[in-house]
């Protein structure tokens, strides 16, 4: 018997639909040929708020190739309640509904849609449709939406929002503290601006029934959310998502291209696409703007006495949109006090959302910076700080982790980085006339897990397929999918193919909060253990009985397309060679992952989340204060990483993110306008290779098989949370110059 | 997009006819002009393609100096030998600029007539006195960070985006151009003009008129010169402030010319006679530098946003003399400034 050469949960493997990508064979939202198709092209509102009074279409329509305009005057019947327009997020308020009536609630609303032959016709008639507004008073400013800042009732909250719970007498400790910080903290407005910009493609089939090939994270909620807003039934739409050019949380919600695709094809009974402008990808969502007041209170060893937490996010009119933000810093630090208070502020912009670790990515990376500061002024090491405030267990919701390999993140990220020649004062270190600046950072994250179901179809050329309605949105699910399912069943990778991105598919959960991996990979787990229990019950009607002696799956091994004894290799069988003699052609099962009873009393007593260290090292010209980002070090205790390859990927792309959100990502707005000014990739800026150096990533030891059945805990959001404060505190350091607004722009370092 | 004529001449006076009706527009390698009419913000009803037009050689001219093709591309322009060695300024202004790709593809030409980046300017839904003269200013009390600091008027504050403009600047080039009244060589400091009364006009090209070529004189600053960039990003970003510096030096190491010319802070690269003659006869030191960075921000006015634009370009002025003077010219690929 040859050693096993076994490829599965843990080995490096390229992503599988990596050729398809690369070659153009993989197919967006926006590139399915479809017969007959008409072209849309959506106008926007010019005001950011008011009513259209008057819509001159003439011109529009004496384009030739221009079929019709489609807007509130003519659209198609919509579902009259609220309810019917909820998604799979459940954001309380009034779902935006497109074309709904003559109202605009905020710039760039899309008010008609032009629909041509061509998708020119189409452009050039949508330039030409006149709109009359009575324009009302109007505020997009942060700053001015804080004096309407409120708490949502229990009954209009999102149901993710946790509450801040308050721990021991906040106000009498930080009173009492011997060092103080008393700080206000703020995140600039961001965009998603995945690279592949919304789009929709419904195809007509005539029969009364639709496909949407959309760009959304789930297929099935789509299907849902578009049956129920236009009373189509849920039998009558199938959504495809096959491929999704990056998501961030944007295609978390279906936006308002496929509201608008739907309707004009619904009017005409055609198929039509839609595809947003990237100036039009700026009127939906984004991540709110955030102000956030900290103060903590501390002794002089550095040891947290009180920590007392007040931010506020934006959301639209419409909308309550929330996030978790003063909770991660209540959660991660052993402090007897601590207090989170949290509003939302309504401004008239289209609702916020959630962009990559919603609420964590803000709330984690401003915390982090306060705590940094706290750390100079106790004269502590930033590293050393923490560690002196470790908390073992959730400090806030006081129950234990399933796992918590943090110190070993700090441990190991620290050695990596070299973390213990840091010279402590700021100013201290530099090479010419750059200023060097080192600084740490700590992220966290939910490691969550979602009811999902999975296929697994084997068939007796040794060839399996598995599928589940799942999304990749680029994050590697396919690779995800193939790679546990050549783990449990011990085929090669390039005998299984995996199927996702349609709602006919078995049942999944928009891909988000970094649960699919976990998810997605225990369902296809469970399927390919059932085929595997097949194939022992006909193995053990073979003739020559080769695995005699085993009682169920777990005494045996699958590798090299065959299943064999684990007490003595030498009995094995070939899976085909079972299949042949057993007769069978194909073995067809589905199953489906879920936490039951030992999950769910779990989750009840313990808190599941992962958790990163993030080091870095920046170089600022001390006179011109251009910064680079010359090294980081991300560790990551996020329990057990499937694939490494696609798993570091993730974190680079996180921590990419992150040094964007630090330095570059902000939206402008006009406020007198009431619309975002820099609505394109020239002007809104996200890092460029130049100011990408040296990232390292590092999957420290986390074995946790309480978390997910794998004990996968999700790779999705982690690596930007926290970044930007690592970033933000190596900047201090280096120039000793402390900018509590992100991004750090030069401005802001040239007149601190 | 608006419907427009086409023509494609193959010879220069050609163009010049088909080029002359008030809605014509001239198409060269098109990564500005078909990003404005995509956007609606020019609306040409005659386009007259001059790619195929002989504009496409860099030669010597009998002065010593060099001929640029106005159809030459900006990376043919940066990675020609003879350029490169005898005008590193000029090469490491365009290298500078945008992505390779764009200056693969945008000419020596088109490189001078690129328009300004304003979000204003671009978004037809706000108004623009540039885009549609009498409209008004949005980015006077709205968002001016990257505006300009100089020669700004009450009717527009936008800015001129090109690196390779500010090292013709300072190199004192020549425009050629060819039009309805024959040719005629304009000096390159009055090529682009301020916006005063008038911010739809860019530059002082007659009706009609066409760039045929930019033509380098002789002396070539290829000892003493820098290009330095400062932006909100490392790479592919406009500059929120940007120096040129082109120094002679005698022999006991005196300043004997200098040139200086700012981008990204107003209308046109912006050059101040009075700031570089205080640095002539001196020796090169941080107090004639400050001197000279003074100067030539004298009257710069912020519109709030970008008032920090000031400090920063002075900063600039004074570390670009550095790097000119000392010979360590600003590389345009290690980012660590010199």
């Amino acid at each position: 018997m040859t050693a096993t050469t076994k490829i599965g949960i843990g080995t490096s493997l390229s992503r599988v639909d990596g050729a398809e990508k690369v070659t153009g064979k993989a197919k967006y939202a926006a590139e399915y040929n479809v017969p007959g198709l008409l072209y849309g092209v959506t106008v926007s509102a010019r005001i950011a708020k008011g009513r259209i009074t008057q819509l001159e279409e003439n011109a529009a329509r004496a384009v030739p190739g221009v079929v019709d305009i489609v807007s509130h005057l003519n659209r198609p019947k919509q579902a009259w309640l609220d309810h019917s327009w909820k998604d799979e997020l459940g954001i309380p308020g009034e779902p935006f509904k497109a074309f709904h009536d003559d109202r605009i609630l905020f710039a760039g609303q899309p008010i008609a849609v032009v629909i041509a032959e061509t998708f020119e016709a189409a452009r050039f008639a949508a330039s030409l449709v006149e709109v009359a507004y009575e324009e009302e008073p109007h505020n997009i400013d942060f700053t001015a939406s804080l004096a309407e800042k409120f708490t949502p009732s229990y009954f209009k909250r999102r149901n993710t929002y946790h509450p801040p719970k308050k721990r021991g007498d906040p106000d009498t400790a930080f009173a009492n503290a011997t060092l103080k910080l008393e700080a206000e903290y703020h995140l600039a407005t961001e965009h998603h601006n995945p690279m592949e910009m919304h789009a929709s493609t419904v195809e007509w089939h005539g029969d009364g029934s639709i496909t949407v090939y959309d760009k959304i994270q789930g297929s099935q909620g789509d299907q849902a959310y578009l049956a129920s807003a236009f009373g189509l039934g849920k039998k009558n739409v199938r959504v495809v998502n096959a491929y999704v050019g990056g998501g961030f949380g944007s295609g978390l919600r279906p936006q308002w291209q496929v509201q608008v695709a739907v309707m004009a094809a619904i009017h005409l009974e055609r198929s039509v696409r839609v595809v947003m402008t990237r100036a039009q990808m700026f009127t939906h969502v984004h991540r709110p703007e955030c102000t956030y007041s900290i103060r903590l209170g501390a002794e002089h060893t550095g040891k947290l006495s009180a920590m007392i937490n007040d931010a506020t996010t934006s959301t639209s009119r419409f909308e309550n949109n929330m996030e978790d933000i003063v909770v991660w810093g209540m959660m991660n630090y052993d402090c007897p006090n601590a207090s989170g208070e949290y509003t939302i502020a309504p401004r008239d912009t289209y609702t916020s959302a959630d962009m990559r670790a919603p609420g964590a990515a803000t709330g984690m990376t401003l915390f982090e910076i306060a705590i940094d500061e706290m750390a100079y002024k106790a004269k502590v090491d930033p590293l050393e700080f923490r560690l002196i405030n470790y908390s073992e267990v959730d400090a806030m919701n006081e129950t234990p982790f399933t796992s918590k390999a943090l110190r070993e993140a700090y441990r190991e990220g620290a050695d990596r980085f070299g973390w213990e020649k840091r010279s402590p004062q700021p100013r201290s270190m530099r090479e010419g006339r750059e200023l060097i600046g080192w600084g740490v950072a700590t992220g966290m994250w939910d490691a969550q897990f979602s009811k999902t179901a999975a296929r697994a179809v084997l068939t007796a050329d040794g060839r399996l397929e598995v599928a589940s309605a799942t999304s990749d949105i680029g994050t590697g699910t396919y690779t995800v999918m193939t790679l546990v399912a050549a783990d449990t069943l011990g085929l090669a990778p390039e005998q299984i193919t995996a199927r996702l991105g349609d709602s006919d598919l078995p049942t999944a959960p928009v891909e988000g909060g970094s649960w699919a991996a976990a998810s997605t990979g225990a369902a296809v787990q469970l399927a390919c253990q059932s085929i595997a229990k097949r194939l022992l019950k006909a193995a053990e009607k073979m003739e020559d009985k080769p695995l005699h002696g085993a009682k169920s799956i777990d005494d045996l091994v699958f590798a090299d397309g065959a299943m064999a004894l684990k007490s003595d290799p030498s009995r094995r069988v070939a899976i085909t060679e079972v299949m042949t003699a057993a007769g069978l052609d194909r073995i067809e099962v589905e199953e489906t992952a879920s936490p039951g009873i030992g999950g769910m009393i779990s989750m009840a007593q313990k808190s599941r989340n992962t958790h990163s260290a993030i080091f870095c090292e920046v170089r600022v010209d001390e006179e011109l204060n251009q910064v680079r980002v010359t090294r980081v070090v991300s560790a990551v205790a996020a329990g057990r990483i499937i694939n490494p390859k696609t798993a570091r990927s993730q974190i680079l792309g996180g921590v990419v993110m992150g040094i964007g959100m630090a330095l570059h990502e902000e939206t402008f707005a006009d406020k007198a306008l009431g619309r975002w000014m820099n609505h394109n990739y020239a002007e809104y800026h996200v890092p460029a290779h130049a100011d990408i150096e040296d990232i390292d990533v590092i999957f420290v030891d986390e074995p946790d098989p309480e978390v997910t059945p794998l004990g996968v805990k999700g790779l999705g959001e982690i690596g930007i949370v926290g970044t930007a404060a690592a970033v933000a505190n190596a900047i201090y350091h280096a120039t000793g110059k402390r900018v509590r607004q992100l991004p750090v722009t030069i401005d802001k370092l040239l007149h601190p | 997009m608006i419907r427009f004529d086409y023509a494609r001449p193959a010879d220069v006076s050609e163009a010049v006819r088909a080029g002359s009706g008030e809605h014509a527009a001239f198409l060269a390698g098109g990564t500005n002009l078909v990003d404005v009419m995509k956007e609606n913000v020019a609306r040409p009803l005659q386009v007259v393609d001059i790619n195929r037009l002989p504009l496409t050689d860099i030669e010597a001219r009998e002065d010593g100096g060099l001929r640029l093709g106005a159809l030459v591309t900006n990376a043919a322009t940066a990675y020609d030998p003879r350029v490169q060695q005898r005008y590193p300024l000029l090469a490491s202004a365009i290298l500078a600029g945008a992505s390779p790709q764009l200056r693969n593809a945008a000419t020596n030409g088109g490189n001078l007539n690129q328009r300004t980046r304003c979000y204003y300017f671009y978004d037809v839904d706000t108004p623009c006195n540039k885009r549609n003269p009498g409209e008004g200013c949005g980015a006077i009390g709205g968002v001016n960070r990257i505006h300009a600091i100089l020669g700004a008027s009450d009717q527009c504050i936008a800015t001129h985006p090109s690196d390779m403009c500010v090292a013709l600047a300072a190199l004192e080039a020549h425009v050629q151009v060819t039009g309805p009244d024959g040719d005629r060589a304009i000096a390159f400091s009055d090529y682009h003009r301020l916006p005063g009364d008038e911010p739809w006009r860019d530059n002082t090209l007659r009706s009609g008129e066409l760039v045929t070529a930019i033509d380098l004189p002789a002396e070539n600053f290829s000892t003493h010169y820098t290009y330095l960039k400062l932006r909100d990003r490392l790479s592919y970003a406009f500059a929120l402030v940007s120096v040129a510096v082109a120094l002679r030096l005698s022999e006991d190491g005196r300043i004997e010319v200098a040139r200086i010319a700012l981008g990204g802070v107003a209308h046109k690269p912006w050059r101040v006679p009075a700031a570089e003659s205080l640095l002539q006869g001196e020796q090169p030191g941080e107090r004639v530098f400050q001197a000279a960075a003074h100067a030539i921000t004298e009257g710069a006015v912020g519109q709030g946003q970008n008032s920090f634009k000031i400090e920063l370009a002075r900063r600039a002025v004074v570390r670009a003399l550095g790097q000119a003077a000392a010979g360590t010219p600003q590389s345009q690929t290690d980012k660590r400034i010199a």
